[in-house]
């Protein structure tokens, strides 16, 4: 069995491990790490349940090596939320909009659409369903995700718009 | 599932990789993106004893501009391919395809070469490349050797590439008429979905609106993609009237013998190829038109 020394980033934090070859890197992450947010479901990427960002770009962790990921920086679910307690815009808006109902996409949903909305501001519709449309969702039937993901994006754009009177000059 | 065991090694060169594929002969396989390859092996359909990563070879990735021609290395990724100015101006049959491989999960880690090299049926960017007539670049311990795109595909996940080459290069051919339209449509299940059928359409038209080459291809109709000469044929000289179109969409039709899936039956699949064609025919002379 080939074992191989890996060291990366995950949710701000250097990680060292020795790995086999074969480890995916979802089950690096879950079995490993221990962040079990980020979901395993058909295995052979098809259901986008597994998302990560790895150095920014969403992929399936699950046709990645972990091995493959030496030197990356990855995000899982477990680090979109600003602290343990907290939500995310992105995940409030979720919560606020029911999302979710069996919750076994939401991690995969969560960083398809974070991955959107750090590259496009303001997105469409068309853009948000082209956004999702590697995540498979068996119970909402996509409408409320969208519907949050947008109300994510808007909400994030108020917060950037400079305060009355700041923007003189 | 989870894949067999096996050894995982990474070449810093070109060189050193056909080293080891020389070596190790066929229990070696290259993994780039490994969005074709990781799903093998998980179903366990795949079981090398030795993953070659191609990922971090800087001489196989990236894409330029030569004279008559785009050259894409293997390794680029499909997203950075897409997002590419060179292959949108000057490749614009292959971006059009790119949009339909997989979706932006999968297109951040799948590459160019990748999907050539694993030769699935139903895939865009090989469909693109033949109705190109791309040029494979492919190296090995005995030297270099290109391979035309007509003679690469074998049969489903088969290609012509012997066991010790490896994929270096796809350089796709620009032409150098004025007017020039592609077109690429497909159907399948889902958008981003295996394609149950894809037609990929480039033309050129002369001055008075006359075609003056055509290249059609058809995917997922059968074990390789495939280009439809008769079709070709029939159009070449005529101003591209609503009755050539589907002139040529018939000859497409009897000109494949699709297989059913659990998707789509045998017959369902040649009248879809046959109109994807037709569509892509059109969509190529409205643009052509509008050069």
């Amino acid at each position: 069995m080939s074992q191989h020394d890996l060291v990366c980033t995950v949710n701000g934090k250097r990680r060292s491990a020795r790995v086999a070859a074969r480890t995916t890197l979802v089950d690096f992450l879950r079995d490993e790490l221990r962040l079990t947010g980020t979901h395993v479901g058909c295995e052979h990427g098809v259901c986008g349940a597994c998302s990560v960002l790895l150095d920014g770009a969403p992929v399936r962790a699950c046709l990645l090596l972990a091995v493959q990921a030496d030197g990356a920086d990855i995000v899982t679910v477990e680090g979109l939320a600003p602290d343990a307690e907290g939500l995310s815009v992105l995940q409030d808006s979720f919560w606020e909009l029911h999302a979710l109902q069996c919750g076994y996409c939401t991690p995969g949903m969560l960083i398809a659409a974070q991955a959107l909305l750090n590259a496009n501001r303001a997105p469409t519709e068309h853009d948000i369903r082209d956004a999702i449309g590697g995540n498979l969702c068996r119970c909402t039937g996509y409408k409320q995700i969208v519907d949050a993901i947008a109300l994510a994006a808007e909400r994030l754009r108020g917060a950037n718009l400079p305060q009355r009177g700041s923007d003189a000059g | 599932m989870k894949p067999v065991d096996f050894d995982y090694e990474r070449p810093v060169s070109v060189d050193a990789l056909c080293r080891r594929l020389a070596e190790a002969r066929e229990d070696a396989k290259i993994i780039a993106g490994g969005q074709t390859l990781v799903p093998l092996l998980a179903m366990r359909l795949a079981r090398p004893a030795l993953l070659l990563d191609i990922n971090r070879i800087a001489a196989l990735d990236g894409i330029a501009a030569g004279d008559g021609f785009v050259a894409i290395r293997a390794c680029t990724r499909q997203a950075a391919a897409l997002a590419h100015e060179t292959v949108r101006s000057r490749a614009k049959l292959l971006a059009k395809a790119l949009k339909h491989v997989g979706h932006g999960q999968t297109r951040n880690r799948g590459t160019i070469g990748g999907s050539i090299a694993n030769a699935d049926p139903a895939a865009e960017i090989g469909l693109a490349a033949l109705a190109l007539d791309a040029a494979l670049g492919v190296r090995s311990v005995r030297g270099e050797r290109t391979i035309a795109i007509r003679d690469f595909f074998r049969g489903a996940m088969e290609t012509a590439l012997a066991p010790d080459e490896c994929l270096v290069e796809m350089r796709l051919p620009v032409w150098r008429d004025n007017a020039v339209g592609t077109g690429f449509h497909e159907m399948s299940v889902r958008h981003s979905d295996f394609a149950l059928a894809a037609a990929a359409v480039q033309l050129a038209l002369d001055a008075g609106g006359v075609c003056r080459r055509i290249a059609i291809s058809i995917g997922g109709a059968a074990a390789t993609p495939l280009r439809m000469a008769e079709a070709e044929k029939r159009l070449v000289g005529t101003r591209l009237e609503e009755r050539d179109i589907a002139d040529a969409g018939a000859l497409v039709r009897d000109a494949i013998a699709p297989l059913p899936d659990p998707h789509a039956s045998a017959l369902y699949r040649r009248r879809v190829a046959a109109s994807l064609a037709e569509r892509a025919i059109a969509e190529a002379r409205d643009e052509a038109r509008a050069a």
